[in-house]
């Protein structure tokens, strides 16, 4: 697969439930509708969060993997 | 940082991201897509576990791109002082609630097991240890996404509190009939 061009990483490791989801909502502010914006998360609710999460804003999830524990996700912005 | 919101009760812009984005683009995915209300917190517990919970509702609530409103009324109110503040009121009986229960989002007990004071101590150490933010820094995050934090007049008036009491970026207090009118227009009501 080609690599993708990713504008900004959330490094929200660690972090409890609400801040991954808090921390991508403010981070993607800063890209341009259609950039992409990566986010690494070791919350376990993130796989469910993140579905809503793009659900309810619209952006999209692009890829999406499980890599030991540290969720993946790769996102674009609407 | 936070702006100042001079007409909180002021909805004519609400949704209008929603609405913009939402039709034309793919039917498909529109379906699925639920229709996003406004979101409204009414903030009554001082308690610090449901002061807690009501900062992470809101914050993911602005975070989710919903527009969100937390009205802060009775022992909620105490919450939305500022935290050097140690005495409020005007008269000894304000001053004397003040003192009993000391105001400011740093100084919220909990409703059971609070031991005086080993049980918020044992739960913010939990929550360094598990990385969980705690209401202060919550409610720091939701008042720079975006989240109106509205006072109730009464409640200022009963304790005594003035706009300079409590922490900045609060919007214009209001009262129970912009609470309903706000519930009566949509918004999801949430009673913490």
């Amino acid at each position: 697969m080609a690599a993708l061009e990713i504008a900004k990483t959330v490094d929200a490791k660690g972090l409890s439930c609400p801040m991954p989801i808090v921390k991508t909502a403010q981070a993607i502010k800063e890209i341009p509708s259609g950039a992409l914006i990566e986010v690494l998360s070791t919350d376990k609710g993130s796989t469910r969060d993140f579905a809503a999460w793009a659900r309810s804003t619209g952006n999209e999830i692009v890829e999406q993997s499980d890599e030991g524990g540290v969720y993946r996700f790769v996102l674009r912005k609407k | 940082m936070t702006q100042t919101i001079e007409h909180p009760v002021d909805i004519a812009g609400r949704g209008v991201d929603q609405v913009v984005a939402e039709p034309a683009a793919a039917p498909a995915s529109a379906a699925e897509q639920p229709a996003t209300h406004d979101v409204l917190i009414i903030c009554y517990s001082g308690e610090l576990e449901k002061t807690w919970a009501a900062m992470i509702l809101a914050s993911t609530s602005a975070a989710m791109g919903v527009k969100t409103r937390v009205f802060v009324t009775f022992w909620g109110l105490q919450t939305f002082v500022k935290d050097s503040r140690r005495i409020t009121g005007k008269n000894w009986m304000q001053r004397m609630m003040s003192f009993m229960q000391r105001p400011g989002v740093s100084h919220r007990k909990l409703s059971k097991m609070n031991f005086f004071g080993m049980g918020p101590w044992m739960m913010g150490s939990l929550a360094k240890k598990y990385n969980v933010a705690s209401p202060k820094e919550l409610l720091e995050v939701a008042q720079v996404m975006g989240v109106e934090f509205i006072p109730c007049q009464m409640t200022m008036d009963m304790f005594g509190l003035t706009k300079d009491d409590l922490i900045e970026g609060m919007g214009e207090p209001v009262g129970a009939a912009t609470v309903i009118g706000l519930m009566a227009e949509g918004s999801a009501p949430l009673f913490i």
